[in-house]
Formats: structure tokens, sequence, C-alpha cells
């Protein structure tokens, strides 16, 4: 009885022979190469550096780029380009692990404030909410001026200040999804609740969630320079871009290289982040995506 | 079978007993006030099911199949009256454990929405296997295929998302899935609506297979006298939280007793025949209900005591014919107005 | 046929590599009904946005429409479209509450499109909605002008979409499923009103049906389309009584109707336009399949009162 009906014909869908997402998108692609470089700069820092980064020199004090030393020297006679590539560095750690507590922080509470009702929800929401009616920037500040100065300070800083966000947009996802019904049908064959969370709300989450990632790396960095900027985040002279920009604020008007070399070092690392943020979003989507 | 009222019948598996589900829903129009209006579902609901039974629940927007449904999966406790799965209160055996959701399994309507997006068809349909423990792990790819196979579906399908299927394709793994757990009854919602008509038509021809074959109890909601002449010995016909009519499926549609059934009835395309008279009128807001009958404001034979009281669902034409209606004047049975049989069997 | 408003001929359309209507014929006549019948995918609403121009930019439109005096719509220039469509041409659409505008009041979007078309003075086009409403069956016309859509149930809001269709009089009226979305007794009403307004407007209609027997219930002639493709067209009383053509047959075969026991329906479902067979579209399932099917296209041609495209028909029931 088992074989009463024959097979129905199915392959009838062919999956849609496409040309590779590289071709198809070129400015991804090249967004791609700037964010890879910059993390491979990153990594090997030592090996491609030319000059140590807090090596101070005063023969070459405010040199030009060019020559020797091809993105210049600051007041101190350190190389701007050996400090750029250090401070990625710190700009990609600092953001890796912000995101990491604030994508953590993000899934626990809003997690629990999607799948809670009542007074608990009440509660997480409006913690969330208080977290929220602080901009990151002036949040990350609070933090500093409790915790102090140093890197690990500014990465609790710029992580708490994340979390926020990340329980807003996880709480509105865990609501759509456990809305949906294959989460009605997992409850009706009485599968417990823990497990319909583990196997099917988690999974459906963990794709908009991965890309909020992508999309608040950029404003983890954003934020951590502008600590370093308004000098309460990391200490001189670690090369820190945010640092760079604001000790080469007073000298603008007759060495620019100083503070503009790290400005658009920074300026490439998050328009190439954003536009490899959207590129996934897009290419990506769940409710686009096919089988196979 | 459906059994308003009959004492000497063995246990039935599901049995409703004047149920009532009032929803309590804000006023509609009122953009400040917070009051509430109850709004009534389902209204003094009687129907038994037995055991290998199929029974089609036929009714228009409003009419309550979907709460009846839920009523009977447990879903939702009734407000009034009782609902009853092997003598006991479904609401009750749900929270026991898995054997009533082992029992009793389901087929959504949006069966692409009932199937996580993120699970391959293999994966889904294991999920009840492993759940229930219906076979040891080892076994679980060999019954995958052969629950595919049964549902006409190649083994290969497994390795794919659903996203990758066809809407009949999907309904197929809908109800693949609903047959691991090895259920007694199969409800299904509007299982084969919205699909092209030779997909309908296999669909149909897969359920009334299995139903036979397994001797499975099926409570099947649609809209579509059609379908549920073929795939159901029994119908229950609802009309705004009541049934209005209940029996034999062709016994029923052949000569309705209840205006309503009758209107329905007509109003089913048919080949060459000419377009009826329509019913008039919409179907009032269960917020609004006409008082006494709730048919009476779109009824052709109402009489003046028809807006008084409100008809209880009564048998007639004996026990073999095993009917019941919902209506004062019904037509079968009315010596005052002999109804003309224009109805081609 | 004795006076013909539409003529059909060899409407193609591709959609990229895709050829979603391939060499489509058909005429109607003038106060005549029209159902064009199929499976998903057959191309039933794209013949309907074809003659609406509404697929220009989207899709490359071949052949001829010849629509009562003007010789070829569907070369037609998109000002000329815009004085055809609404005046001369309208439609229905499947879902009357997602075509119709939710920020403005019924009466609004009538008057509009009777203000706009017809140069009808305020008051004038306000008499003049009221009364379309009532002749579609609102009761309470003149306090329903001012509802907005939300505020109508679907059988309400399609007899809307129905005044406004019917607004100025069109000579042609394209109904695309109109009531596949609404209740079983509200749908009876609907095609019933569709029908009694254009017959006593002595307008033509084509309905975009998927079932049969509403189409043998309410349409003068119909076209039976599968992928893209005509199998079977003639008057529908002789279609559908004696189907020649296999796929009509076996659309027939699948209906449901009240009674029915046995149903027969063929294995698989129309596949995708990416792997169709160079001839006949319905080779790959049909029962009666010979070699050449899949090679050569038949043509239609007049076989026993109605048009046929099929290289082995079936004999006569």
């Amino acid at each position: 009885m088992m074989d009463a009906a024959p097979p129905a014909v199915v392959p009838t869908r062919r999956p849609r022979t496409r040309r590779s997402l590289f071709l198809r998108r070129p400015f991804f692609t090249l967004a791609l190469i700037v964010a890879l470089g910059f993390v491979l700069c990153a990594a090997f820092a030592p090996l491609i550096a030319p000059y140590n980064p807090t090596l101070q020199s005063i023969e070459a004090m405010m040199v030009p780029p060019g020559g020797e030393h091809v993105l210049g020297t600051d007041s101190y006679g350190q190389d701007i380009l050996s400090r750029i590539i250090y401070g990625a560095r710190y700009a990609l750690v600092i953001a890796f692990f912000a995101i990491l507590i604030g994508a953590t922080g993000g899934l626990v509470l809003g997690t629990a404030a999607g799948l809670t009702t009542g007074k608990v929800e009440w509660v997480l929401m409006r913690l969330i909410d208080s977290i929220l009616a602080l901009p990151s920037l002036i949040l990350a500040i609070a933090v500093i001026a409790i915790l102090g100065q140093g890197v690990d300070k500014v990465v609790i800083a710029v992580g708490i200040s994340m979390i926020g966000p990340f329980s807003r947009t996880v709480r509105a996802d865990v609501l759509q999804v456990s809305s949906q019904l294959f989460v009605e049908a997992a409850g009706l064959m009485s599968i417990s609740r823990l497990t319909v969370i583990r196997r099917h709300i988690l999974p459906n989450i963990a794709f908009p969630l991965a890309v909020q990632i992508t999309v608040r790396v950029s404003e983890a960095i954003l934020v951590s320079s502008s600590l370093s900027f308004l000098g309460i985040g990391v200490t001189p002279p670690t090369p820190d871009w945010g640092l760079m920009i604001a000790e080469g604020r007073g000298f603008v008007s007759f060495a620019p290289w100083m503070s503009g070399m790290p400005g658009m070092a920074l300026a490439l690392l998050l328009i190439a982040l954003a536009i490899v943020g959207d590129g996934i979003r897009e290419e990506f989507d769940p409710k686009m995506r096919g089988g196979q | 079978m459906t059994r308003p009222a009959e004492g000497h019948d063995p246990q039935p598996l599901f049995e409703l007993i004047e149920v009532e589900k009032v929803y309590m829903v804000r006023r509609p129009g009122s953009v400040f006030s917070t009051a509430k209006v109850g709004l009534p579902a389902l209204d003094g609901v009687r129907l038994k099911i037995r055991k290998g039974a199929s029974v089609a629940i036929v009714g228009e927007s409003g009419s309550g199949k979907s709460t009846l449904l839920r009523v009977l999966l447990g879903l939702t406790r009734p407000t009034e009256g009782r609902a009853l799965y092997q003598g006991r209160p479904i609401d009750e055996v749900r929270a026991e454990g898995r054997e009533f959701a082992r029992q009793v399994a389901m087929v959504y309507q949006d069966a692409r929405g009932s199937l996580n997006p993120r699970m391959t068809i293999g994966a889904l349909i294991a999920e009840p296997l492993r759940h229930f423990a219906i076979c040891p792990e080892t076994d679980l790819p060999a019954r995958v295929k052969a629950l595919l196979a049964r549902v006409g579906l190649p083994a290969e399908v497994a390795d794919r998302y659903p996203s990758a299927l066809s809407g009949g394709q999907v309904r197929r793994v809908a109800i693949a899935r609903a047959l691991a757990s090895e259920p007694t009854v199969l409800v299904a919602d509007e299982a084969v609506s919205g699909l092209d008509v030779s997909t309908q038509a296999q669909l149909l021809n897969l359920l009334r297979r299995l139903q036979r074959e397994m001797a499975l109890t099926l409570v099947f909601i649609t809209h579509d006298l059609g379908v549920a002449s073929y795939l159901c010995e029994d119908i229950a016909i609802m009309y705004l939280g009541r049934i209005v009519e209940t029996g034999p499926t062709n016994a029923v549609l052949n000569a309705p007793a209840h205006p309503y059934a009758r209107a329905l009835r007509r109003a089913a395309p048919e080949f060459f025949a000419p377009i009826t008279e329509p019913l008039p009128g919409e179907i009032p807001s269960p917020l609004d209900l006409p008082p006494g009958c709730r048919f009476s404001g779109r009824c052709d034979r109402v009489q003046p005591d028809c807006h008084l009281s409100d008809p209880a669902l009564l048998r007639f034409g004996g026990p073999a014919a095993n009917r019941a209606a919902a209506c004062f004047y019904p037509l079968t049975e009315s010596p005052t107005a002999p109804q003309k049989r224009d109805i081609h069997a | 046929m004795t006076d013909v408003l539409l003529s059909v001929e060899g409407l193609t359309v591709h959609r990229g590599a895709r050829r979603i209507l391939d060499d489509v014929s058909f005429s109607l006549g003038r106060g005549e009904t029209l159902a064009l019948v199929g499976e998903s995918g057959a191309g039933k609403s794209t013949i309907a946005a074809a003659l609406m121009g509404l697929l220009a930019g989207q899709a490359r439109v071949e052949g001829t429409a010849a629509f009562d005096e003007a010789p070829d719509l569907l070369s037609l220039p998109e000002k000329a479209w815009n004085r055809l469509r609404g005046r001369r041409l309208a439609m229905i659409f499947q879902d009357a509450g997602a075509a119709l505008n939710p920020c403005y009041t019924v009466g609004s979007q009538l008057t509009t499109v009777l203000r706009r078309q017809l140069s009808l003075g305020r008051a004038e086009a306000r008499a003049r909605a009221i009364a379309l409403l009532e002749s579609v069956g609102l009761n309470d016309a003149a306090a329903r002008m001012s509802a907005y859509p939300h505020q109508l149930s679907g059988g309400m809001q399609q007899r809307v979409m129905v005044a406004i269709a019917l607004a100025c009089d069109p000579d042609l009226l394209f109904a695309d499923e109109p009531t596949s979305a609404l209740d079983v007794t509200i749908q009876a009403q609907i095609v019933r009103l569709i029908l009694d307004q254009t017959k006593q407007k002595g307008a033509s209609c084509i309905f975009v049906l998927h079932d049969l027997a509403l189409a043998s219930q309410s349409c003068d002639r119909i076209v039976v389309l599968y992928a893209g493709q005509v199998m079977e067209a003639g008057p529908s009383e002789t279609v559908l009584r004696d189907p020649r053509h296999p796929y009509t047959r076996l659309l027939k075969s699948c209906v449901i109707e009240i009674g029915t026991s046995e149903l027969d329906p063929p294995p698989g479902s129309v596949p995708g336009y990416d792997d169709l067979p160079a001839g006949c579209r319905f080779a790959s399932r049909c029962p009666r399949a010979l070699p050449r099917c899949r090679t050569d296209k038949p043509r239609l041609e007049e076989v026993a009162g109605r048009s046929l495209a099929c290289w082995n028909p079936e004999e006569a029931a």
C-alpha cells in the first residue's frame, strides 16, 4: 500500500543557473576586497608595516606624504602608514568584541522580551527602552566614565551601548517568527516550548541577526573611534584612528595628512562594510532563498 | 457520523455538547474606548464524530468553522458547553501528554506556512517521527522515504527546502508530516483549496485513499460542496456560529432541509445549468446578529416567528435517515409549503 | 458571430527568454461573453494584461488585436491607450480590496473616474455615481458614497469595482477571476451582476476563470489555454459538452461537482516555462501524445464547430 500512487513527476522547478555573485555585483566585490584588505592588514600588521608604529623620530617630524614615509609622519615623527595599519587592528578587534557583547546581550534580552508576556515583558521592554533612550556614543561615554580608559574598557562600553538596538530588532524578529504557523504546528504536536524555541524560532532569527551584525560593525568602529577622538577611549601613543585624527587637529592648516590619512582609512572601511552588509542582505534574504 | 442526540451509540470519538465560544473584541469603530464586546464565534454547537467517520464541515467566512476546528484540536477552551474526546474534556486530554497530539494530526490550509523554511523536507518529516518515538533512529531515513512515497513524492525531495517545491507538492509534504505520527484522526483545513484542478483532484484521491487504507477519522473543513461530497460521508453545514444542518452528505445535498443548505447547494457551479437566483444580502456581522434565526434576514421562506426565537438543531426523518436541521420550516418536512424538487441528483 | 468586436491574431508575449504566450488567436463578437480558462501559468491573465496595454516595458508583445475600428491595439502609442482604457476597455480585478485605493472614499474614486473620463461636473458626477452604485445593488447608495473601501465587505467591494468599471459604458470588460476571493453565495451574486450589467449595456465581457463549470454557465465562448498556447476554442456548449482536445477533456474530468464519485487526474503538474517541449506544450503530460507532438506545433484548425490544435484529437463522445 506504500506505492499505490505513482510518484509524481517532481523536478519541474529547475535550479536557476545564475552568474556568480561576484560578477553580478561588482561594487560588492570591490567592497569585499577592500574590507578583506583591512582585515589582512590587521592580522599581519607587524609584517606589513614599514616602521614601528610608536617609533618617534625628531629628524622626521611632519614629513609630507611621499618618499620614505608613504603617507607622511605626524608631529612626533611616527610613520602614519604604519600607525594606520596597526590602527586597523585596534578598530577591528574592538568592533569584533564589542559586537560580540552587544549581539549576545541583545539576543538574550530580545528573545526573552519576545517570548514573555505580561509583567516580565513589561520590565524587559522598559529596560531595553532605557538603553535605547541614550544614543550609543553618550551611553559609551557614560560607561567609560565609570570604568576608566583603556582598550578593554572601550570594548565593554561600546558593547553595552549596542545591546539596546540589538535587542529591539531581535525581539521584533522573535515576535514575527513565533506568530508563524509552523510554530503553532509544533505546539500542536505537543513539542515542548524550549525545543520549539531552539529548533524553530532561533534558526529563523539567526539570519536577520547576522545581517544586523554586518550593519552594526561599522557603528561599533565609529563609536570606538569617536571615544578616542574625544580623548576618553584608548590612551596615546596607541595607534588608534580616532586618536590620530584628534592629534592632527591642531596641525590641519599646514599638515592636513596627519588627520586626513586616518580619516580616509576610517571612511573607506566604513563604506566598504556598509556595501558588503547590504549585498549580503539582498543576496541571502531567506524569503527569496530557493532550495537545494 | 454526526448524530445529534442519540443514546445507544457507542462512545463517539469527539463529542461537542452545546459548545459556545465568545471572543472578547474591541467594539469596532471606537478609537479611544477600550470597552470590549463579546463576539460569539460558536453558539450551541452539538456534534458527534464517530471513529472512522469522514465529516465535512462546510461554511462561509464567519461561520465559525475555524473556531470549531480549534476547539476540536484543544487549542481553545469553549466558553460554555463541553468538548469531549473519548468522553473526556479535550483540553485536559491535550494537557496530559503527547498521546492526544500523536492521535490527532492536522493539515493546515497554508501548508507552506506550517513548514519551517529552514528545515529540509526530510528533517520536517523526521521531526514527528523522532518526537513521538515512532521508529528507532536508524530506521528514520527509510521511514521518511516510505512516507514520501505514500503521498506520491520521490525520495530525493527529502533533501530540498519547502521553498523549492510547488504548491501541490508542499501540501503533499504537509500530509506526509501529519501521517508520520500514525494518527487515528486527520483534521484538514481547506487542504485542497487554491490549487489547480488537476492538482486538487490528485490530492483528493490521495486523501480518500489514505482515509480508507489507514481507517482514519477525517474532519475536513471546506467551503466547496463538491469536495465535501467527494471526500466525506457526513456533512455539517454551519452559518454564523451554528450548525444549521447535518446528515449523510449525499442525502443532505440531494434534498437539503435548511434553506441555507439549499442556497449553498444552488450557488455551486454546475455544468450547463443556468445560473440560479443567488441568495440575497450579505452575511451579517457576528457582532450584530439578527434576532431569532440568524438566517432569517436572507431566507426566502421566512415566517414571522423566525424572528422571535432561534430554532434548535432537531432530528427528522427517523433514526435511519440520521439527519437534523435547525429550521422551523424545513424544506423536506413542510406540509404547508410543498417544496419544488428542482435539484437534479 | 455577426459583429466582431475583438479579433486577436498570433498574440505572442516574451518575458526575457521565456515565451509566456505562444501564437494565441481568438475573436469575440459584440455583446458576447468569453471565458479564458486553464490552470495557473496558462497565460490567462497575461492575455488580459496585453490587451489592456499593461505589459509595456515588461515584456515583448507581438501579433495584432483588432478592436472595433482600431486596426491594432497592440501597436497603439501610450497616449491612445489612455483614451481607450477606462472608456472603452475596463477591468475588474480578483482582489477588489487591493484594487481600490484605501485612502479615498468609494464616492470620490467613482466620481474621479466619471469627471475625468466623461468630463462631468461635480453635481452631475455625484448623481451619476449614486445611480451606478444603486445599479450594482448597493443599498443605501448615497450613504455608501462616503464609505472607505475597508468599511465594505468583500462582496460590496467587488460591486464597487463593477460600478467603476462600468462607469463609462465600456465596449469590453475584462473580469480577472472576479469571484475567486469571495464566499460561495456572494460569488453567485457577483457573476450574476456582471452578466446582467454587461448584457444590459450591450458590452462584451472576457472572464478569466479556472472553474470550467462556471465558464459553461456564464460564457458564450471559451478559450482553453495550456502553458501559453490555445488548445481548443469555440462555443462553450460545443467545447465543453464534447471536448476533442485531450487537455480539455482532462480539465473537465478534474472538475468536482456534487455527486462526483471518481476522479482520474493525470500525474504531474503544469511544467515551468524552462522545460517545455518544442511542439505542443501539453505533449509531456498528454495521454494521447504521438512522437510528432513533441516536435511539431499543431495549428488551430476548424474541427466539429470549434478551433482545435491537436495532432491526435479525441473521438466524438
